[in-house]
């Protein structure tokens, strides 16, 4: 396999055995970028000559004969909603099109302690705001298992740069779903961390009491170092919890036997995608095989976590967004003669249909006379759906459910359509509301294209859902399929 | 609950977006869509159920209050699309 294709922890390998040098690596995945990025366009902007410099340090590290961190040396991507101090920062949106932040996020610059080479910042659907990257304000990114359709969102860049091997790891966001649900559609893994295990200092905020950073990956062990390394408290994010970092390795054991999963009976419903519906009954089965006990569950309030994320993460955004004023960063309308002019219109410029249409929605649920019917209904609707997941799981240890209702859909196929396209996000939006951790892994194909399944967990137990993720992944060969991107020398 | 064109323009106005007449007509319509499935929400009886704003058992987060370092008045306005003497300049106010 090519350099480009190997998880995180074999091109480690590679780097201690020194069989390749950092440098090397780099040029690797910029070659590649080079290569399959006019058919993908996963990247915003690329920062060539920051992981040049930066895999020439590591190379320095190595040359002096010090033990290389799992991490260091290893080309990644990041969503571009995390700031980096000095790099274009988009969150891609026209409003932001300049935007240089005056400083960086808690995960980058952990991940820069460790030794990343980051590659560059990927394309998403403006900001976080979508379930396909089509509402980026610089074009949409192409699902490297077939360039018809889109990658899903809003993660879709990171999702699409790993699976087409232009980054080795990326970090997306997750909201609602955002980083689940891509990966899902381009065949990686993605994790969804509890809410408040990972700061939040430095993503721009999209809906502050749901919005999560988490790893996209290959493999379930690159997810697991990825996610040590970003995961603790941070003093710069007042959310951020106060809990021990376990090591996530090792849970990687491979053994599941005894443990008790739920299969929650309302993530089947009637009219989801027949195959994707089988290639997950087919994992449920592999897990009992592994030793786990499945048992049908139910979580009644399943179906009112749309609706409820629906009021509750607009309500959030528009008072998040109304920052973008033209005052202090960012696009500034001309030509006003005064100040509510100067907004109105900075705004109307800045923000693309669904961004505008959000902050609608949610100034609409927040406004006089509307607050407590839509608002406080759905925040009252949100601790049942809460109470759904603690009573399974003081019953079960995780459950495991479809991460999606369909595979890739098509470019163009819902963007005329709001509510078609927020059903996408229908098995990874109750997760959000709950806070809880969750995981999507590769679990067979549809159409050729590639079906997640959802491992959810209770509060902070990221080490049980990546033990059975991994537990999966090992007994199966899903996450050793590339997709064909038509380029001479591939695989 | 059905929401009109007027109060589409209300909450435009509201949320500082000058919308133009085929994007209010859109939005009025996708809007009313919208809340409609909302709808669905008021099937659940939650007389007796207590709005949760947030999933963490949160506190309020002290800290000593010591002098840190902050962003320079030169980073702080580094990115402001009009600036005079440190300050930001815009349009009249009143």
């Amino acid at each position: 396999m090519e350099l480009y294709n190997l998880p995180v922890h074999e091109l480690h390998r590679l780097l201690v055995e020194r069989q390749v040098s950092a440098g090397e690596l780099t040029a690797t995945f910029l070659e590649r970028i080079a290569a399959v990025e006019p058919a993908v366009k996963a990247y915003l902007t690329l920062t060539r000559e920051q992981a040049l410099a930066g895999a020439g340090a590591v190379d320095d590290t190595t040359g002096r004969g010090e033990i290389l961190a799992p991490l260091a040396g290893i080309p990644a991507a990041l969503k571009d909603n995390l700031c980096t101090r000095g790099t274009r920062t988009t969150c891609a949106s026209r409003i932001l099109e300049h935007y240089l932040p005056p400083y960086t996020a808690t995960v980058v610059e952990r991940l820069e302690q460790a030794g990343m080479v980051s590659l560059g910042k990927t394309n998403m659907d403006e900001f976080a705001m979508g379930s396909s990257t089509e509402n980026s304000g610089f074009g949409p990114t192409r699902n490297p298992w077939d360039p018809e359709r889109v990658p899903g969102g809003s993660s879709g860049g990171s999702a699409a740069a790993v699976a087409a091997g232009e980054a080795a790891y990326a970090l997306g966001s997750d909201t609602g779903g955002s980083i689940r649900q891509p990966a899902a559609f381009c065949g990686v893994v993605g994790l969804k961390p509890t809410y408040g295990l990972v700061s939040r200092y430095g993503l721009v905020a999209f809906a502050s009491s749901l919005d999560q950073i988490g790893p996209l990956t290959r493999e379930v062990r690159d997810c697991a170092l990825v996610l040590q390394a970003i995961a603790g408290h941070d003093l710069r994010d007042s959310t951020s919890a106060h809990v021990a970092v376990p090591d996530y390795t090792a849970a990687l054991t491979g053994e599941i036997k005894g443990m008790r999963l739920g299969v929650p009976r309302e993530y089947f419903p009637a009219g989801m995608d027949p195959e994707v519906k089988t290639a997950v009954r087919r994992a449920v089965d592999k897990l009992e095989e592994l030793g786990a006990i499945l048992e049908e569950v139910s979580l009644p309030h399943t179906e009112y976590a749309l609706p409820a994320y629906y009021l509750v993460a607009p309500a959030e955004a528009s008072s998040n967004l109304a920052r973008y004023d033209g005052v202090a960063y960012g696009h500034r309308a001309g030509g006003a003669d005064n100040i509510i002019d100067m907004y109105c219109r900075t705004r109307q410029e800045g923000f693309g249909p669904e961004v505008k249409r959000r902050i609608m929605l949610g100034t609409y649920a927040l406004s006089a006379g509307y607050h407590d019917a839509y608002y406080l209904k759905a925040l009252k609707v949100r601790t049942l759906i809460r109470r759904d997941f603690e009573q399974v799981f003081a019953a079960y240890d995780a459950l495991v459910t479809p991460t999606t209702p369909t595979v890739a859909f098509k470019l163009g196929e819902k963007v005329g359509d709001p509510l078609a396209m927020y059903l996408s996000d229908l098995f990874t939006i109750p997760v959000n509301m709950a806070g809880l951790p969750a995981l999507s892994l590769p679990c067979g194909f549809s159409q050729g294209l590639p079906v997640g399944l959802q491992v959810i967990g209770r509060p902070f137990a990221e080490a049980t859902v990546l033990q059975i993720a991994y537990a999966f992944e090992q007994a199966t060969d899903y996450h050793l399929a590339r997709p064909d991107l038509g380029v001479r020398g591939e695989k | 609950m059905s929401i009109s064109l007027e109060e589409v323009e209300h909450v435009a106005l509201l949320a500082r977006l000058e919308l133009g007449p085929a994007e209010k007509e859109a939005y009025t319509q996708q809007l009313n869509a919208i809340l409609g499935y909302m709808e669905k929400l008021n099937e659940l009886d939650t007389e007796n159920v207590e709005p949760m704003a947030h999933v963490l058992p949160l506190a309020n987060v002290f800290r000593e209050d010591e002098v840190k370092p902050g962003l320079a008045p030169e980073a702080a306005l580094d990115q402001a699309p009009d600036k005079h003497d440190n300050q930001f300049r815009v349009p009249k106010i009143v």
